[in-house]
């Protein structure tokens, strides 16, 4: 049986990943799950400088999901490539990090410090519904797409994923665009902007009145965006939005997804992914699947 | 690093305790034998629309039986939905979690708030130092006869039913007590008067902190405080109430 997956020329020992901030560098997930059965270890967005994020409340439960506006808090590049790559590397399984900004430069500045790393791809987040600037900004208009994916690729030195938001009109749009600025492959989804509102204190349950909504309650959305992303582009696809079981993740897969990327189910069971990966495998052996990547798009 | 252990617990027994407020005991795995005062523990919903586990501080320890005991007030869907789980059912839980009370031999006060002053009792048992438990509560009481075997209690109630009328604070005053540490859980107005006597009488002051968690591990950033120094994991101030915490030195946070 067949799991391994080639993302831009990067072999992944099979397609689960973690969803970028839900799983920090590993490091407190690492006492549940085995790392090195993963496929990829998504970090937590990083910038060029500490972020200190959003005012507390930042997570509010919703039915079947969950609200968050962290706010990208983050300790800066320097303490990331000091600590956490240095970290993530013991194991045996793929790094990708994820990289935010306030501006395209701040981008810029990080992939170049990530250039000489041991970094198997980059992911950049221009997808972040919770902050002001950078973030979704990026991520609205398909001419902003291509311009930041072309400067960014010309400072890149590992294959550059576009983590795209689903808070658009048109998302193949957005896919053709950052495929046309040179990225050679698509996260997709992040988060849906919400809000959530405590009727008995008539207050915003987070601070920051709106949150990236997120957990099974979006995974149909997910599964529509990558299919219709699959529809328009040649470039892997990695594909995420409330996935909490192997059968989600098959799902994912067929609609067109390489790869798939876990998020809010980690905090719904720490040893999720390892889960995944072993269902995955149990779905193959049932259908009689040899190679994994026979079910990529494989919907008809 | 202690360590941290996700685990399917039993359910030994179950009963409401007073209004709303449930007491639960728990047979463990590891969870126990690893667990001190001050910390809690992730316990998961089994309906599936419910996706965050609920942080729920410990009570009391029982290590030799391997038995954790949550006092808890229902205050949504979770905890309701926990309220209603038998004797002999199970849930999945994660624990021990966050770093506790510390223990010191000085002369203490152990100063609870409505459904803050649960993971008081584990505490007590354990501090051998001279002790006074302030207790306030809105108006019915619980977990009174568990405290008067250690010792006995100063009760505040707010609507004068029982003990000193008023806040915590006020129990103090009129009883005209003193100690040399402080530890405190409970509402936030009562952690900042708390905090504001500790200041004033220049004692050293522990508190136990919550707020709205998700991964309840310390991945998330979901739950951070403002802190005086900068936290060790992403160096911006901001320290994690289910990891560094939730028990903080009063002066070290902002809240």
């Amino acid at each position: 049986m067949i799991t391994e997956v080639n993302l831009a020329g990067v072999k992944l020992k099979n397609p689960v990943m973690t969803a970028s901030g839900t799983f920090g560098s590993g490091k407190e997930f690492s006492e549940f799950t085995d790392l090195n059965m993963l496929g990829a270890v998504v970090t937590k967005g990083v910038a060029n400088k500490p972020w200190v994020g959003n005012p507390t409340p930042r997570v509010a439960e919703t039915y079947g999901g969950m609200l968050n506006a962290v706010g990208l808090q983050n300790p800066g590049i320097d303490l990331f490539v000091e600590r956490d790559i240095p970290y993530l590397a013991k194991f045996d399984t793929r790094i990708i990090v994820n990289v935010c900004g306030r501006t395209t430069e701040d981008y810029c500045e990080v992939v170049q410090r990530l250039a000489s790393q041991p970094v198997d791809m980059l992911e950049i987040n221009i997808s972040c519904p919770n902050v002001e600037e950078g973030g979704i900004a990026f991520g609205q208009s398909a001419k902003a797409v291509e311009a930041i994916t072309k400067e960014i690729k010309k400072y890149a030195k590992q294959p550059v994923i576009m983590k795209l938001s689903p808070n658009v009109t048109d998302i193949s749009e957005m896919a053709k665009a950052a495929e046309a600025g040179g990225a050679d492959a698509l996260s997709l989804i992040n988060t849906i902007t919400g809000m959530k509102i405590d009727i008995h204190k008539r207050k915003f349950a987070l601070a920051n009145k709106t949150g990236g909504l997120s957990g099974p309650a979006i995974h149909p959305v997910a599964v529509r965006m990558v299919y219709q992303a699959a529809q328009a582009v040649k470039i892997p696809i990695i594909g995420m939005g409330g996935i909490m079981t192997a059968e989600d993740a098959i799902e994912m897969i067929l609609a067109g997804a390489s790869a798939v990327s876990v998020g809010t189910a980690n905090f719904r069971n720490p040893q999720v992914t390892m889960e995944i990966v072993q269902g995955i495998r149990e779905y193959m052996e049932e259908y009689n699947v040899e190679n994994i990547n026979e079910l990529v798009g494989a919907v008809e | 690093m202690a360590e941290k252990f996700k685990e399917q617990a039993v359910i030994i027994r179950q009963e409401e305790i007073s209004y709303g407020i449930y007491s639960m005991w728990l047979k463990t795995d590891k969870i126990a034998g690893n667990a001190k005062p001050g910390q809690f523990i992730s316990i998961y919903c089994h309906e599936g629309s419910r996706l965050l586990p609920r942080p729920i501080s410990i009570c009391e320890i029982d290590r030799a039986d391997q038995a954790l005991r949550i006092v808890y007030r229902v205050q949504g869907k979770g905890t309701e939905e926990f309220s209603k789980m038998r004797t002999g059912g199970s849930v999945d839980i994660v624990g021990p979690l966050g770093n506790g009370f510390p223990l010191k031999g000085k002369k203490a006060f152990l100063i609870g708030g409505g459904i803050g002053i649960p993971p008081l009792l584990q505490l007590a048992k354990e501090l051998k130092c001279e002790k006074q438990l302030i207790l306030g509560y809105q108006d019915s009481l619980f977990l009174q006869e568990e405290f008067k075997r250690l010792c006995n209690p100063y009760v505040a109630t707010e609507d004068g039913s029982y003990g000193t009328e008023g806040n915590v604070m006020d129990a103090i005053r009129e009883n005209g007590l003193e100690a040399e540490i402080i530890y405190a859980c409970g509402p936030t107005p009562m952690l900042r008067a708390v905090k504001a006597y500790a200041q004033e009488k220049n004692i050293e002051c522990w508190i136990s902190l919550e707020e709205r968690m998700a991964c309840g591990i310390g991945a998330c950033l979901g739950c951070v405080c403002n802190s005086k120094e900068k936290d060790a994991h992403t160096n911006v101030n901001n320290k994690r109430i289910c990891k560094e915490g939730p028990v903080f030195r009063a002066e070290e946070v902002e809240f």
